[in-house]
């Protein structure tokens, strides 16, 4: 796991390795400073010599500055460091998931990647500084502290030999004991909020059916759950805090009644018998600040593990086979027997033994029901999945021997799902093409009508859009999202249920505008409105990952049973209503 | 969506905490109904605090000990006296150290009990609350309450309270006992705390300061992540990566320098108390010992000084545990606003009972299923149900001052299907949801059998209506359980009958365990046809005499949709149905349609009548007219 994540420290050791100088330093001169304490005692009052305390009291006020400098350089080394190795993390996470083919996306699910981004990346730039502060700390706190015990007097330090083992045992004991209790209480509160959750989901269910005491009674029992676990693991800590005293107070006690009599016999000054208690106190508190740091790497190492995971995420496509260079010429499209799941273990296949040849200008019409492979189809062309078997070409040549940048520059697609980002709309379409005039951007919308909307909007191309785009209505956004599209001249165009939000009559007319001025363009329509691919060169019908039939609107009625019976449902208005 | 800004929280400030700086409005009222959930244990609350109390004596007084301890036996060497001592000593710990982890053990059975019952009142008031409310409230938002702000609440209970009241105590004990042992030396301590207070104002000020800086950028940082990966396949698709790295950059650049600032200045607290308090204790050792030439009082400097070391650290520990009481009351104080938010209005006093008839036709109440339901006035009579269902210029707007529905009357008599026809937003589904009574009108009345709804129960109300949606929602539980949900008195037989009904029978027998099935997040592992048919088959086992159908618009595969057709059907047969239609066959044979536009209805009657009124309708049906 750390050899893993180091490298993203790395840049920072020379900060890591003085932050923990300086609070081994820190430490180190707290733990002198009751020495001289003991001078005082036991040699400047001893003999009254108010210069001698005076001395000493001098030499201690400027120990205790020392450290407090030392500690404040390890707060901004530690601090430095540790945001630091955050931000190389995060930017080597998030620079890796722009490599992340769609399927690798998916494998992990949007919130999730969110989720390993920020929270995790947080959590282990925090674990960083501190244990850089603490976890130096404590240790050096308890070595340092027993070599000096020792030095004040071996005999009274074999107290430790008892202390010791007991505290560590009873801090093991107590964790082990309270980790279970722990994990339980987690998964009482998970339980209690999945009611919740689909409480919240289905209230209109739950009000529609009136089983709001249903969802109170089941509420009521996970609750009662919850609160017993909680009870028992809260119990538990609270455990830690006396024990931990007790056996201090024992230490201290014992430490008293054998230096009490080594003072009495002359073999241990006073001084260094309070000295001595002292150190009991900073040995038993690193031990305990040793522990807490533990629970908390416990808790990092799940972050740095899941971090890890999209680190050494494989991008599943690649520009390996390309060949430098090479430029899509021309947009024909040919599918070669093509099969493709979308796992391999999986004995479904999305697409079965797909065979087409489409030319290039054309324009082709993809119809079929949810789930028949229309969109998986279309994702092949500008590789956005490999094809599991058989080969997909554009221009007559493999996608893979192009590269990434060139296939899906030449290859636009709107997706059904699309996104507009926060910014203005301008900033948008300028993602098509970064150098396109003001006349192209307009160009560009009068073809996907969005013109009529952005010129009744009082700053036009420069509106603010919102964060995803929520100034806009929906079809308004899909006009916008074609025009993006539009502005990258592609090769190939793939429309992918992308005016499902638009009228027929823009629509139409939406289509119309590509057909006359996007002319050598493959255009790929897929639609669940016949009206909207009839004219189109060739229709594709799908059903079952199969294009079960191929053929111009006149040849699919003759022939086609799943066409004829789509194009008279949808005649008949059987769609009436959104 | 609404979840994921709780992701721009970040760690608050003196640790990875999850306490950031959320100020509550109305500390002491807030506080006042917090303290009214400990009300209850009045009792043990007060055995609390006499703990408290006598285990900071005992962790102060302990100290203090150390003076006679070295004065009056080490020095002198009186053995069978040290041995006294230090056994009076070790008894004055324990008792210390049972009565902290008594009052701490008692805290954790109050808090736990308290919150468990702010849960419970929150979640039950929950269910009372108006659809209203959950429109305007996001899921992830009403989902903080539980988790984040009741944690904070339990945190705070379990162990801020006890530990600020035992940290004052010790700190007033501390300074009493220095007084006693030095006034001249708890002087120069004095001083120290001064200087302290200065420094924990200053920085503490600053550090707020770049707290916040670091919480705004940490959120511009997040809240840019989450929009690139929401749309990293656009991104893809546009080779736009290396723009969105570029920017990344500069973001996540400007979070680090200030997380860096914020945290190295954050970080400065903890030396710079603990040493203040070192050099605090490097000059009382000096004029302690200066002291101590003249008194002789070894004992008593020892304990002095060990004093000096415990005095500061309940100034940062209070300062601590003040933010987490903070920033729990914030919390409560959101949780106390859905708690007090309106109820859903439910002055209806018509109820819906089970009667038998005999054959002069005159009903009388049955306390058993006889499948016949009557309207039981407050003052005994009773009217039959029969599923007439009346608007009478109804008027309604989500927000009042924005009508959706303008002045609709329609009528449905008993057995009738009245079909809703339009686009989206034309207000449709709105209209069913003012059938049950899930919002309430501006104006007109709404009648079922000739009472006002507002005068029916609303419990009876909606159980005498079935609803089957367009979005499924299936609970975790069995197949089963989740028919059963229609009504939890129904028998096995009664929920296989049902599902026959609905056609889910089939599908449900060759499910792994059948109708005992487990069925986990909102029944991903079965297909939206199959989750469609056990909607209907969960209407079809509350065997409602009135039904609100939203008929399913995805295309789901044609076999399927051929059952779930069926299943309707079966399901409307003798029924009064409002339907909102996608399918002609519905709106074929529907009594009535009314054609919806903009809230109004512009067009009612039959098929035959609107087709021949060439109207809207008539372009929808033909192809014409087409709705988005």
């Amino acid at each position: 796991m750390l050899k893993k994540l180091w490298p993203y420290a790395r840049p920072y050791r020379g900060w890591i390795a003085l932050g923990v100088a300086c609070s081994a330093a820190e430490a180190i001169f707290e733990l002198l400073i009751p020495l001289v304490m003991s001078d005082i005692v036991d040699i400047g009052i001893a003999t009254g010599d108010q210069d001698y305390i005076l001395r000493k009291g001098v030499l201690m006020a400027v120990m205790a500055a020392v450290s407090l400098c030392f500690g404040l350089g390890a707060a901004a080394c530690s601090a430095t460091a540790g945001m630091g190795f955050g931000a190389n993390l995060r930017t080597a996470e998030y620079d890796h998931i722009q490599e992340y083919a769609f399927s690798n996306i998916e494998r992990f699910s949007t919130a999730s990647l969110v989720t390993r981004l920020t929270n995790d990346v947080n959590n282990l730039q925090m674990t960083l500084m501190f244990s850089m502060r603490l976890l130096v700390r404590a240790p050096v706190m308890l070595v340092a502290a027993l070599f000096l015990s020792i030095r004040i007097s071996r005999q009274l330090s074999n107290v430790f030999l008892v202390a010791l083992p007991l505290l560590v045992v009873a801090v093991a004991l107590i964790l082990t004991k309270a980790s279970p209790r722990f994990r339980a209480m987690q998964e009482k509160t998970d339980a209690l909020n999945l009611v919740v959750q689909e409480d919240l989901t289905g209230i209109r269910v739950v009000k529609s059916f009136v089983q709001e005491d249903h969802e109170r009674e089941k509420f009521a029992k996970r609750n009662e759950d919850l609160k017993s676990n909680a009870e028992r693991a809260f119990g538990m800590v609270v455990i830690n805090m006396p024990i931990m005293m007790l056996i201090i107070y024992g230490t201290i006690i014992a430490v008293m009644w054998f230096g009490g009599q080594m003072v009495f016999a002359g073999t241990l000054e006073a001084g260094k018998l309070i000295t001595f208690f002292t150190y009991i106190t900073q040995i038993m508190m690193s031990l305990m600040m040793v522990s807490m740091i533990f629970m908390m790497l416990t808790r990092s190492v799940a972050c740095a593990n899941r971090i890890a995971e999209v680190l050494e995420e494989t991008p599943a496509i690649g520009d390996g086979a390309a060949v430098p260079g090479s430029a899509v010429e021309s947009g024909s499209i040919d599918f070669d027997h093509v099969w493709f799941k979308y796992d391999a273990d999986s004995p479904e296949w999305i697409l079965q033994d797909v065979d087409l040849h489409i030319r290039a200008g054309q324009t082709v019409g993809i119809l079929g029901g949810t789930g028949s492979g229309k969109t998986t189809l279309v994702s092949l062309i500008p590789r956005l999945y490999e094809a599991t078997e058989g080969t997909v070409r554009v221009g007559g040549r493999p996608v893979a021997a192009y590269t990434m940048e060139h296939l899906r520059d030449a290859c636009s697609v709107v997706l059904q799902k699309n996104t507009l980002f926060s910014g203005t709309i301008r900033e948008n379409l300028l993602w098509g093409d970064p150098n396109a005039t003001e006349e192209q951007l307009w160009a560009a919308c009068r073809a996907a009508c969005a013109d009529e909307f952005l010129e009744r909007m009082p700053d036009g191309l420069d509106t603010d859009l919102g964060e995803g785009g929520v100034n806009v209505s929906g079809g308004q956004k899909q006009r916008l999202c074609i025009a993006r599209a539009f502005l990258k001249q592609p090769k190939v165009l793939i429309l992918d249920d992308s005016t499902s939000a638009v009228d027929t009559a823009t629509d139409a007319k939406i289509r119309a505008a590509f057909a006359n001025e996007l002319k050598d363009t493959t255009k790929i329509i897929i639609a669940q409105r016949v009206t909207s691919i009839c004219d189109a060169d060739t229709i594709l019908v799908m059903d079952g990952g199969r294009v079960v039939a191929q053929g111009t609107h006149d040849e699919l009625m003759d022939q086609c049973e799943i066409y004829r019976e789509v194009y008279r449902s949808q005649q008949e208005g059987a769609s009436i209503g959104g | 969506m609404a979840e994921q800004k709780s992701l721009s929280r970040g760690p608050g400030p003196g640790g990875p905490g999850r306490h950031g700086y959320r100020k509550p409005k109305d500390l002491r009222g807030t506080l006042s109904k917090l303290m009214r959930y400990l009300g209850r244990y009045k009792a043990l609350l007060g055995l609390v605090v006499v703990l408290l109390v006598v285990s900071s004596a005992c962790t102060v007084g302990g100290s203090y000990l150390i003076k006679p301890l070295i004065n009056d036996y080490i020095l002198p060497g009186d053995f069978s006296g040290l041995a006294r001592m230090l056994a009076f000593m070790a008894a004055v710990y324990v008792t210390g150290a049972v009565c902290s982890y008594s009052y701490a053990r008692i805290m954790v059975h109050v808090s736990q009990n308290a919150v468990a019952k702010i849960r419970t009142d929150l979640f039950d008031r929950m269910q009372s609350l108006p659809l209203k409310f959950f429109d305007t409230h996001t899921h992830g938002e009403l989902m903080s309450r539980y988790t984040n702000d009741i944690d904070t609440i339990s945190e705070a209970l379990n162990n801020s309270f006890a530990s600020l009241i035992s940290c004052s105590l010790n700190f007033v004990g501390t300074i009493a006992m220095m007084l006693v042992l030095s006034p001249v030396l708890t002087l120069i301590t004095f001083g120290a705390l001064a200087v302290m207070l200065v420094v924990v104002k200053v920085i503490g000020g600053r550090s707020r300061r770049y707290f916040a800086a670091q919480q705004a950028a940490l959120g511009t940082v997040n809240g840019y992540i989450e929009e690139m990966i929401e749309g990293q396949k656009v991104i893809k698709v546009f080779n736009h990566e290396a723009a969105a790295k570029a920017d990344f950059r500069e973001r996540n650049e400007a979070y680090r320098q200030a997380a860096t600032r914020a945290q190295a200045y954050g970080g400065a607290m903890m030396p710079a108390m603990g040493n203040l308090s070192y050099i605090n204790y490097a000059i009382t050792c000096c004029v302690g010992g200066i002291l101590a030439i003249r008194s002789g009082d070894l004992g008593g400097l020892a304990a002095f000084l060990q004093y000096t070391r415990q005095v500061s650290q309940p100034i940062t520990q209070i300062s601590q545990q003040v933010n987490v009481i903070l920033s729990a009351v914030a919390g409560a104080e959101r949780v106390f606003e859905v708690m007090e938010a309106q109820p859903e209005i439910d002055e209806g006093s018509v109820r819906l009972v089970r009667v038998t008839e005999d054959h002069t036709g005159n009903l009388t109440e049955a306390a058993y299923d006889t499948g016949a339901w009557a309207w039981k006035r407050p003052d005994g009579t009773l009217t039959p149900l029969r599923g007439d269902v009346r608007f009478d210029h109804v008027v309604f707007g989500y927000d009042e001052r924005k009508i959706v529905l303008h002045d609709i009357s329609l009528f449905a008599k008993p057995g009738q299907k009245i079909a809703f026809v339009g686009s989206t937003g034309a207000g449709k589904t709105t209209i069913t949801s003012l059938i049950n009574r899930f919002y309430e009108i501006q104006s007109g009345t709404i009648t079922y059998d000739g009472i006002d709804v507002r005068d029916i129960e609303k419990a009876s109300l909606r159980r005498s209506l079935g609803v089957v949606l367009q979005d499924t929602h299936l609970f975790t539980g069995t197949v089963a359980d989740n028919i059963r949900y229609g009504r939890l008195d129904a028998t096995d037989e009664e929920v296989e009958a049902a599902a026959r009904l609905a056609g889910a029978d089939t599908f449900i027998r060759h499910l792994p365990h059948g109708y005992q099935t487990i069925l986990s997040g909102d029944g991903g592992n079965l297909s939206q046809g199959e989750r469609q048919l056990l909607n209907i088959a969960r209407a079809a086992c509350a065997n409602p005499p009135v039904l609100i159908l939203d008929e399913a618009t995805s295309s789901i595969d044609t076999r399927t949709e051929k059952l779930i057709e069926k299943g309707m059907d079966r399901l409307m047969a003798g029924r009064t149905v409002f339907v909102i239609a996608h399918r002609l066959s519905t709106v074929r044979n529907a009594k009535a349609i009314m054609v919806l536009e903009q809230g109004r209805i512009i067009e009612r009657g039959d098929h035959d009548d609107l087709i021949d009124q060439h109207g809207r309708y008539y372009q929808l049906y033909t192809g014409q007219a087409e709705l988005a």
